[in-house]
């Protein structure tokens, strides 16, 4: 069997599931008369979709932008201060357990805060939570990838009498990348949940969030989980996107055969 | 001019263990000397003091007339440590070329290198693989081949077998005496195994812990080239008991005389 054959028997069941669990949905909400404040049905939710596709792919644009802006600044915070504190012990020792504190707290209760320090009618109010949800879980994770380095890894390096900058290029990054793409891909899930969540607070009205709050309390619920769909697809495809570059960036690491994945 | 000259080297840790005291060796150029003694004598921070990776607390080391820091700034050595220490990001040629890279070589010059150490430690065909694919003897061949290739007049082993299972222990051990024939190198051999140091030095050095000092130095006259009749020779087994008495009178244990021959 071909590789897209093989791949495509792996999908299978996956995909029988999917197609399942829609017509059962649609089945039990017409069957049972499902007021529609509970639960659309799938095919009222497309319509509600197809109908308002530009409107909704521009929300899910904006909102998307804040997530990635906040990614992007969040990430690099967290690499940078991953990379001081890995280096100069004291500053570690000091600042390392508030940061494992904070990666266990819901970050996200700060949304109305940072809404009334930013205007949340602008995409920064937005960026600055999602940058603040990505910043923890990077700067803990690259710490430990940077520390997990063996001492004979670095006794090798100086055999060669080479600079600490050459060591770092050389040993630490490539041993820190695995756990910097773990934190990467937890990051981009918490971009979105931080731009969406806030948006709920306030926010523009071509944003995301603020129209599913809007719609949903308008009784507009097709809408609702049109955009709802919307967050999902853009949620999965910022994952995926940051797994791949993860496959490309960490060829060497040696993989099991997964299945269906 | 010897290829070490080690003397009166002592080190003493934070925390008051005398690792070693007043260490004399002088080790000439194309000799095989193994460090053999328990845990504790000192060997292994004897290997690093004259690698220049840990500084002695008295003393002096001269590596090829140099002292040690300089002889470690001009590459003159190569160290082979236990665990192998492959980069997993990079292909068993790329870690070969590590040093070479990083002393600047271009990519034909040092792909020519790497495919000569590669027939050398008879790895040819293995290169674009990565070390997890490797079995441990391969890897440390690897190891071996990336500290041969740069061509250092020294190489430092710490126990680079220890890790392995007996057979391909030996085997390793015929094909280290081999490479060291081909090179023409000195080598600094750390081991805790009797059978491997009377096999493949020329000199056996005989280390006692507490305090960390040499306490004989055997030679072993054992013809060149060795194979796998030398561990067979009646005079391999003179030698190794030698060595074992030595390392229990230097321990302080009495040699039981209910004790097999190896």
């Amino acid at each position: 069997m071909t590789t897209i054959g093989r791949r495509g028997r792996d999908w299978a069941p996956a995909v029988v599931v999917l197609v399942a669990f829609l017509g059962l949905w649609e089945g039990i909400v017409r069957g049972a008369h499902v007021q529609r404040f509970l639960l659309p049905a799938p095919t009222a939710i497309w319509t509600a979709f197809s109908s308002n596709q530009g409107q909704l792919w521009h929300e899910g644009w904006v909102t998307f932008q804040e997530a990635l802006g906040g990614f992007a600044i969040g990430c690099a915070a967290g690499m940078l201060a991953a990379v001081i504190v890995a280096r100069w012990d004291l500053v570690g020792s000091a600042l390392m357990p508030y940061a494992i504190a904070a990666n266990a707290i819901p970050i996200i209760a700060f949304a109305p805060i940072t809404n009334a320090w930013f205007n949340p009618l602008t995409k920064t109010a937005h960026m600055v939570i999602a940058a603040v949800l990505c910043f923890f879980p990077v700067f803990v994770n690259v710490v430990r990838g940077l520390r997990s380095v063996r001492p004979s890894q670095i006794e090798l390096m100086r055999s060669y009498a080479v600079g600490e900058l050459t060591v770092f290029r050389l040993v630490r990054v490539p041993i820190a990348l695995p756990f910097l793409f773990t934190s990467l891909r937890v990051a981009s899930v918490l971009a979105m949940i931080g731009a969406i969540v806030s948006e709920y607070y306030g926010g523009a009205l071509d944003t995301l969030g603020a129209n599913i709050e809007q719609d949903a309390s308008l009784f507009q619920f097709e809408k609702a989980w049109a955009e709802i769909v919307i967050a999902c697809i853009l949620g999965i495809g910022f994952y995926l996107a940051v797994a791949l570059l993860e496959r490309l960036a960490t060829r060497w690491q040696p993989r099991a055969e997964m299945v269906g994945a | 001019m010897n290829a070490v000259s080690i003397r009166g080297v002592s080190k003493r840790f934070k925390g008051g263990t005398t690792a070693l005291e007043d260490i004399d060796l002088e080790i000439e150029p194309g000799e095989f000397i193994s460090l053999i003694g328990p845990s504790g004598c000192g060997k292994s921070t004897l290997l690093r003091i004259v690698g220049d990776l840990i500084e002695p607390s008295g003393g002096d080391v001269q590596v090829n007339g140099k002292p040690a820091r300089q002889a470690r700034r001009d590459h003159e050595y190569g160290i082979v440590f236990q665990d192998a220490v492959l980069y997993e990001w990079r292909t068993v040629s790329k870690n070969i070329a590590l040093p070479l890279e990083l002393a600047g070589w271009d990519r034909g010059r040092r792909q020519a290198r790497v495919d000569e150490m590669l027939e050398l430690v008879e790895l040819v065909g293995f290169g674009e693989h990565h070390p997890w694919q490797l079995s441990g003897g391969m890897q440390q061949r690897v190891a071996i081949a990336r500290a041969l290739s740069f061509d250092p007049a020294i190489l430092l082993m710490d126990e680079p077998f220890g890790a392995l299972d007996e057979m391909t222990r030996e085997r390793l051990n015929a094909e280290l005496l081999r490479i060291w024939e081909a090179s023409g190198s000195t080598v600094v051999f750390v081991t805790h195994s009797i059978a491997e140091a009377v096999f493949l030095s020329t000199r056996v050095v005989v280390m006692s812990p507490r305090p960390g000092r040499v306490s004989r130095v055997i030679p072993v006259d054992l013809p060149q080239p060795r194979s796998q009749a030398t561990r067979e020779d009646p005079r391999f087994f003179e030698l190794a008991t030698e060595v074992r008495e030595a390392l229990h009178l230097g321990s302080g244990d009495a040699p039981s005389l209910t004790e097999g021959v190896l």
